[in-house]
């Protein structure tokens, strides 16, 4: 039975392979037969050998954006889900700031890095923790937010009917329910940390980190290197992501058992 | 009707909090001497006029006089002036964005083997900075004559057309197989059931996602100005005034705010425009 | 299980509901409604829509409170009954927890009211076994029938041996065959608990075949129009064509006509 399923996987990842495999051949091939010069487009091997030529410096600038992306998505994820949970206690508290926070989310939040930088100081990673926190705070406390409220009636219902408290219906009800919604939040805010931790090092900060070092090596027209922290940059965004992809599958077990797809369905979005 | 005057107050108070809270840190801390009541400890924010100015001088310098160029015009206006470049750069951006995302996800509809093929890599290309490549991409685009305009709407290209593409391959699988059957019943060719059926359906799906992509398509035109050094646009001038923080730290705010109320203002376009359209099945529905 | 000798097990004393009280938009749903369920009965509540059948269901629950007069239940305020966790309910929609197993649905109430795992583990698998659900307890909700998720609702609702069950159209989600034979096994499980049941449908053969009294309602606002008692003995598969059975159906039926509520 395991077996199989594992077999089905493997062979619906089958396009996507043979597809990822095509374009970087097509990639190669359209670099090595139309000759287009290093700058305007580098050829994959040669990010790959650059990639292993700059690995010391390339993996320490991962690692530190890397630190900082993750650090502010802990926090912005904590920040959003605790006020998302204590908002909920308090309906017209929640009816007045979750409109609020979608308009904010629909301001540019990154333009917010030089301020940050001149609250928190440019000699430190504050302020571009900041931007990451600033960032992912929102979407993880609107989604969360409309996760822990918008219950089925009939459960409240069904736990008034068991005289249930408030308490036990956030843990029982709300927290479960929301946790679609959660997982979606997460799906976005994960990759889009590490974007942001990039765009708040043009604003300043310490420069040993992946932004400066696609800055430097593109001012130097060493596309390829810059390619390659690229590459870097999108691995610890994909780790990011398979993490919060792993997190929406041990958590909500009962997802797996009913639909077993992993589409990309919102899983949250009744409509 | 309520509803527009519940929220026009909801805004005004919420304006009203952040300004209290601002001014009511600011002159607390100043009480203290920047540290926290009773301790030696440093506020996490300093108070002083540099670090956080007065909201009414921030107010006032939108209508304090700024040099661009060879004239002389308001803050306010100057900022006008600017954000209309980057909201050129953002709309060909989102314009682009959505077709492709659209594309994409008729495609993906089409053939069930290129959604199982493109989609996990759909995915893969969010957690690509390209934003990081501005710099790249504008060298490729000048090399090929293209103004930095069209270069920069490319970084927003690329933000927007992911949440475009996931949603619309939602909404236009969304029929349920009933609507489908009786398409076929009318023996419909399948691009009259795109048309007739799924577009339609996926409507409500759109929305949502050219918010969202109405939003990124003004972070990448911003972003795009920054890092690739544009001689005009609103990321342009919040550069600029970052870097004279310590003269005029009103000016940084005052372009700041610009950059919010543009993607506020993109937003509410995409929604009117979702009210606009939306309309008529909500008449049917109440 | 006592049922406290001759305490009816449901007392509704002129009781009127309006909402919105008082903001100019009220609403009357309920006006004037008595009404006694002696214990152990099955009482199923009638009328059109708008007739405010689910509410009075939810006035004797106490998760809505009367803006007129008074409920009991087994001789208690119809809170401390809730309080106390006095009776079961069931919904038109099973209402299961998605990410609770069968098995850890139906011990939820149990679990609320601080049950140690090894009982809670006990009385499910009885619960389990009269709703003949065994083989499904480690499946999830959606992974069931529709008529399945009812039963381990209904299984929930009795797991705690509530002395009054209150269902709110249970089966009006299901297929006709799917509804026959739950009604057959409600009446089998029924008399297996000797629990009163309240029991609020649209289905006139429903109401027929379910019930010892039929109580008839009118709409706008809901008022008791009629009590029909309905004898037809021992329920069997021969029921459903037998002349007394249509007999009721039919006297429910007229009840409803004259009420403005056609089918």
């Amino acid at each position: 039975m395991k077996l199989r399923r594992l077999v089905q996987r493997g062979t619906s990842l089958g396009p996507a392979v043979v597809v990822g495999v095509a374009g970087f051949g097509l990639w190669e091939g359209t670099v090595r037969a139309f000759g287009i010069r290093e700058f305007l487009l580098p050829k994959p091997t040669s990010i790959l050998a650059e990639l292993q030529a700059e690995w010391p410096v390339l993996r320490h600038a991962g690692w530190e954006t890397g630190r900082i992306a993750v650090s502010g998505l802990l926090v912005g994820i904590l920040a959003g889900v605790l006020l998302a949970m204590f908002t909920t206690r308090f309906r017209t508290l929640n009816e007045g700031l979750t409109p609020l926070a979608v308009a904010v989310n629909a301001t540019p939040i990154v333009a917010l890095a030089p301020i940050f930088n001149a609250w928190f100081g440019i000699t430190g990673t504050l302020s571009n923790q900041a931007v990451v926190i600033a960032v992912v705070f929102f979407p993880v406390f609107i989604n969360t937010a409309r996760g822990l409220t918008e219950v089925h009636p009939d459960e409240i219902e069904l736990m008034h009917s068991y005289a249930a408290g408030e308490w036990t219906i956030m843990r029982e009800v709300r927290v479960p329910n929301a946790l679609p919604f959660f997982a979606n939040a997460l799906r976005v805010v994960a990759p889009l940390s590490v974007i942001a931790a990039i765009v708040a090092e043009y604003f300043g900060g310490p420069q040993d980190r992946i932004g400066n070092v696609i800055t430097s090596n593109a001012g130097f027209a060493r596309y390829d290197v810059a390619w390659a922290a690229i590459a870097v940059a999108s691995a610890v965004g994909l780790a990011l992501f398979a993490a919060a992809l792993l997190v929406e599958r041990v958590s909500m077990p009962w997802r797996l058992a009913v639909g077993g797809s992993d589409s990309n369905n919102n899983p949250g979005r009744e409509t | 009707m309520a509803r527009v005057l519940r929220s026009v107050v909801t805004t005004a108070l919420a304006i009203l909090v952040i300004v209290a809270v601002w001014e009511g840190y600011k002159w607390a801390g100043q009480q203290t001497g920047g540290n926290w009541p009773g301790t030696g400890i440093e506020l996490p924010v300093s108070t002083d006029d540099i670090i956080m100015p007065h909201v009414s001088d921030i107010a006032a310098e939108l209508v304090s006089d700024i040099r661009d160029g060879r004239s002389t015009l308001p803050v306010s206006v100057f900022l006008l002036k600017k954000a209309w470049f980057t909201l050129q750069e953002a709309a060909i951006g989102f314009f682009l964005g959505s077709a492709v995302g659209i594309g994409l996800a008729v495609l993906m509809l089409r053939w069930r083997v290129a959604e199982r093929g493109l989609l996990p890599w759909i995915n893969v290309s969010q957690t690509v900075p390209l934003i990081a490549l501005a710099p790249i991409i504008v060298t490729w685009g000048r090399n090929q004559g293209l103004p930095d305009i069209v270069c920069i709407s490319l970084i927003s290209t690329y933000l927007t057309f992911f949440p475009v593409a996931v949603s619309a391959l939602r909404g236009l699988q969304s029929p349920d197989s009933a609507h489908v059957e009786l398409m076929r019943s009318y023996a419909a060719p399948w691009r009259t059931t795109l048309f007739k059926l799924r577009l339609p359906a996926a409507r409500p799906y759109l929305f949502p996602a050219f918010k969202i992509a109405a939003t990124l398509s003004v972070v990448g035109a911003i972003v795009g100005e920054i890092s690739i050094g544009t001689k005009t646009g609103l990321g342009r001038s919040i550069l600029e005034f970052a870097q004279r923080y310590a003269v005029w730290p009103e000016r940084l705010y005052a372009s700041v705010i610009g950059a919010a109320v543009l993607g506020l203002f993109v937003f509410g376009m995409i929604s009117l425009a979702e009210r606009l359209v939306l309309r008529r099945t909500d008449e049917v529905v109440a | 299980m006592s049922t406290g000798g001759d305490v009816p097990a449901v007392v509704v004393d002129g009781v009127g509901m309006v909402f919105n009280e008082g903001t100019g938009g009220e609403v009357a749903a309920l006006d004037g409604i008595d009404l006694t369920i002696r214990a152990g009965e099955f009482v199923t509540l009638i009328g059109p829509s708008g007739c405010g059948k689910s509410t009075l269901l939810r006035l004797i629950g106490d998760l809505l409170t009367p803006t007129a007069g008074g409920v009991s239940v087994f001789g208690r305020s119809a809170h401390e009954s809730r309080t106390g966790q006095d009776y079961g309910m069931v919904f038109q929609h099973a209402g299961l927890f998605d990410w609770r197993k069968v098995q850890a649905n139906i011990e939820l109430p149990l679990e609320l009211r601080g049950w140690s795992r090894s009982d809670r583990g006990a009385r499910s698998s009885e619960m389990l076994d009269l709703v003949k659900l065994d083989e499904f307890s480690d499946h999830y909700p959606r992974q069931l029938s529709g008529g399945m998720q009812q039963r381990v609702s209904i299984a929930r609702a009795l797991s705690f041996e509530p002395r009054l069950l209150l269902m709110d159209e249970p089966f009006g989600a299901l297929d006709e065959m799917t509804r026959e034979h739950m009604q057959s096994e409600l009446l089998r499980i029924w008399g297996e608990t000797g629990t009163t049941v309240v029991f609020v449908t649209h289905s006139i053969s429903e109401a027929a075949f379910l019930s010892n009294r039929v109580i008839v309602l009118s709409p706008r606002p809901g008022r008791v129009h009629s009590i029909i008692d309905v004898a037809l003995g021992e329920r069997t598969p021969d029921t459903r064509e037998d002349p007394d059975f249509f007999a009721a159906a039919t006297t429910i039926r007229e009840a409803l006509r004259s009420v403005g509520g056609a089918e």
